[in-house]
């Protein structure tokens, strides 16, 4: 029964290691669609694909934890990214970021609320920089953002997921 | 069984035909700025409307969208650089852009401009200096100042047709390297041009192919560098979403220039649209036979990868790159050996930057001495900059080395702005080059041809190129601990003087912000700053202390009011503002007379208080126990 279950687990994971030949180069783009599927790479996903390359847990870590992509902590269902490149910042995105922090009780070392709804991360460039301050919500990027514009954004998500509920 | 071989002229000739066949086209700049502001939703309100009005409409000119017909076309582009004034739609053959277009503008649109057949006038560029309207795009200061060489069909064609990028006459360039071309003529040919490599080194791209080409190897690599990492650039993203082949074709002719049959293309992983583009081409392509064995006829193969970065800034160093390829840590490994010699899994590799491949069919298609015409002696051809910040006009453009600050930023930027958006003619401040391995150029600069001797002689850098204006009321020294913060998180942490060294600036320049430097953090910093240059193993570390150098040079003066008189000359440090009381909302209630802590306001009932900046100690209760918002700068 217990092998079952984790032969379930983990049978997308070797699905995906299998399509990459289980080939220890290819780690990089493994550990992406692994990610796509947990929205994060938790620690026996980790272990489970060191095995299958045949290298050590601490080698996939050291990837994992080295490239800012990938999330060692289950993230939010909505990822707020605000850009904090050289355009973005003149022209105001700490003020942005400060506010959502606020707003959502969050901060640099708490990025994600309790019940996995948001994560808010300050991001380095997202090269949209003619329409800075920029934010993206799930990849679709929103310009020319204000505190109170990327506040709304949020109210209008909240809404939005009330109405679901 | 043979493959068939593509002919482009069969391809051109069914394309032109449909193309001369239409009446009008629109061209809806689906750049990741415009999609921002709303453009999908402008292009599917076009084709509904034009539908509704019962026009022939097709959103298609591919193969197996059958024959060539008298109706209109609507198709996206890549960025067509205006992006302050996006989305924008460009129609044809008139040449006519639209500027801020919503979806509820369509049904006048169209009826202006298809059925009366002149532009809708609320719709185009007004330029705010003068108020003059500019209906054909290339009349408009914007575009009129600019050369766009490598850029001009990224906001035409449509990306993912390779029908019209070969009506373009692309792919000539690579049949003409296969089937034409020697590996070493086509290496001569572009040391003769004199590109040089547009991701910031500025090596000479025709020398480097020619170092791997001598290199004896069964296997050799060439790889595109997409990892467009510098906050405030975005012109290689463009590049890829908006002419994917053009890159394709370089990376096909470097490939054939040095002896190698597999390609990467390295791609950011925040750039999803540009992952999907640059996908889509090497699957046409393939199709096409364009990649795969055999190509042209000429019995070389040649294969691409795409592979999406993890995010990672130190992997736009090639070394990095490479070993982000294979699966590892993007740790930058000492040189030489150069990646010509032993690159990607030991073999000898090219990397090259998006610009500069894109750069690389034209020269061999037009001949280098037609590319030697544009540009300097030392830097010949164009270069794209990212035009960004306190700007009026932001977007992406392209001129030929040799166009200094001054037309980049006024003639074709509009001029500076306030912090409101507002044009300041006074405002201009600084701008940035170069990313963080740049500088801060002050106004005395402006007036120097640009090209990567002149920018390399006053201790910044050309990059990729990253132009970020900023105005007056922005603090240097704040810039400069942006861009410390910056290299000090994406250092890798392999050498000590990059790691700690950053670290260490970074603290320093925090004491100048909060008050706490003397002289010695001064001389420390200088010291630290050359230690980090001289001690480093990659570039992100050798010119990581390049923005503080630059600010430290050429804005000793607002250094030294930090420092020494412990004030912020734009007001932007917190820690360093002398609180204020503003006359006209003190009310006189005494209250934050009662709560300071030092006894430092002082003044009469009913009267406007005064703080004693002398005695002041910046604890901030006063703002606090003020409810008339009377006290600023706490």
């Amino acid at each position: 029964m217990e092998t079952d279950t984790k032969l379930r687990k983990f049978g997308r994971v070797c699905e995906i290691v299998d399509k990459y030949d289980r080939n220890p180069s290819k780690l990089i783009p493994i550990l992406q669609e692994v990610q796509k599927e947990y929205r994060y790479l938790p620690e026996e996903v980790m272990t489970y694909v060191a095995t299958c390359l045949d290298m050590s847990p601490a080698r996939v870590y050291g990837v994992a934890s080295f490239y800012a992509n990938f999330a060692l902590e289950p993230k939010g269902k909505y990822v707020v990214h605000i850009c904090d490149g050289t355009a973005c910042h003149v022209k105001g995105s700490g003020a942005i970021k400060e506010a959502l922090y606020k707003k959502l009780k969050l901060s640099g070392d708490k990025p994600t609320t309790d019940d996995l709804m948001f994560t808010v991360e300050a991001v380095s460039c997202l090269g949209a920089c003619g329409l800075a301050p920029v934010m993206t919500v799930n990849e679709k990027v929103h310009g020319q953002m204000t505190a109170e514009s990327a506040e709304a954004l949020i109210d209008d998500i909240l809404a939005e997921e009330a109405d679901n509920a | 069984m043979l493959k068939q071989q593509i002919d482009l002229n069969t391809v051109k000739k069914e394309y032109q035909e449909k193309a001369d066949a239409l009446k009008q086209r629109l061209i809806i700049c689906a750049g990741t700025g415009c999609v921002a502001n709303g453009a999908m939703d402008v292009y599917e309100a076009l084709v509904d409307e034009l539908k509704r009005q019962d026009l022939n409409v097709t959103v298609s000119l591919q193969k197996e969208n059958g024959k060539a017909e008298d109706g209109y076309y609507v198709s996206p582009s890549g960025c067509q650089g205006f992006c302050q004034a996006g989305p924008l739609v460009t129609v044809q053959p008139q040449g006519w852009l639209y500027v801020k277009v919503k979806p509820e503008d369509v049904a006048e649109l169209v009826k202006e401009t298809f059925v009366r057949n002149q532009p809708l006038e609320r719709l185009l560029y007004k330029n705010p200096a003068d108020d003059k309207i500019y209906a054909k795009q290339e009349e408009i200061p914007f575009y009129r100042g600019q050369n766009r060489y490598v850029l001009g069909d990224c906001g035409l064609i449509h990306p993912e047709d390779l029908d019209e990028y070969i009506a373009k006459d692309g792919y000539l360039a690579a049949k003409k390297a296969y089937t034409e071309m020697t590996s070493q003529e086509i290496c001569d040919t572009m040391i003769a041009s004199g590109l040089r490599g547009r991701g910031g080194g500025g090596f000479p791209t025709g020398k480097k192919w020619a170092f791997t080409l001598v290199e004896e190897s069964e296997k050799k690599y060439v790889i595109c560098n997409g990892d467009e990492g510098d906050p405030g650039a975005f012109m290689d993203r463009s590049l890829m979403e908006g002419n994917p082949h053009r890159i394709i074709e370089g990376m096909m002719i470097t490939a054939r220039a040095i002896g190698a049959d597999e390609g990467y293309v390295y791609v950011r992983a925040e750039y999803p649209l540009a992952v999907q583009r640059i996908q889509r081409a090497v699957k046409d392509a393939e199709a096409a036979g364009l990649l795969g064995d055999d190509i042209f006829g000429s019995g070389y193969s040649f294969r691409l990868v795409v592979m999406e970065g993890a995010g990672a800034f130190v992997c736009g160093e090639e070394t990095a790159l490479i070993a982000s390829i294979e699966g590892l840590r993007g740790m930058p490994r000492p040189k030489p050996p150069f990646p010509a010699q032993s690159g990607l899994w030991g073999k000898p590799t090219v990397i090259n930057n998006v610009e500069t491949l894109a750069t690389v069919p034209m020269i061999i298609h037009q001949g280098f001495e037609t590319y030697r015409k544009l540009g300097t002696e030392g830097s010949p051809g164009t270069k794209t900059f990212a035009l960004t910040g306190h700007v009026v006009n932001t977007g992406l453009i392209e001129v030929p080395f040799g166009a200094t600050l001054r037309e980049i930023i006024f003639d074709i930027g509009g001029g500076v702005t306030d912090n409101m958006d507002n044009p300041d003619p006074n405002g201009f401040k600084a701008v940035q080059i170069g990313g963080p391995s740049g500088g801060c150029l002050t106004e005395e600069f402006l007036d120097l041809p640009l090209d990567f001797d002149s920018v390399r002689n006053i201790g910044a850098m050309v990059g990729s190129g990253g132009l970020v204006v900023m105005n007056r009321s922005t603090c240097m020294i704040q810039v400069a601990h942006f861009f410390m913060q910056f290299t000090q998180n994406e250092s890798c942490g392999k050498c000590v003087p990059c790691r700690e060294g950053t670290k260490q600036m970074l603290v320093l320049l925090e004491d100048i912000m909060e008050g706490r430097a003397d002289q010695g953090t001064l001389d420390l910093l200088d010291d630290l700053a050359q230690a980090v240059l001289l001690g480093s193993l990659c570039g992100l570390g050798k010119t990581a202390p390049n923005p503080v150098l630059s600010t430290l040079k050429h804005f000793r003066a607002e250094c030294e009011a930090h420092i020494f008189d412990k004030r912020c000359p734009t007001g932007q440090c917190k820690a360093l503002a002398i609180p204020e009381i503003l006359a006209d909302k003190c009310k006189g209630c005494t209250a934050c007379i009662r709560k300071c802590p030092v006894d430092a306001i002082t003044g009469e009932r009913k009267q406007p208080h005064v703080i004693d900046p002398e005695l002041c100690v910046k604890c901030g209760t006063c703002a606090q126990v003020c409810k008339f918002n009377a006290i600023v700068g706490v």
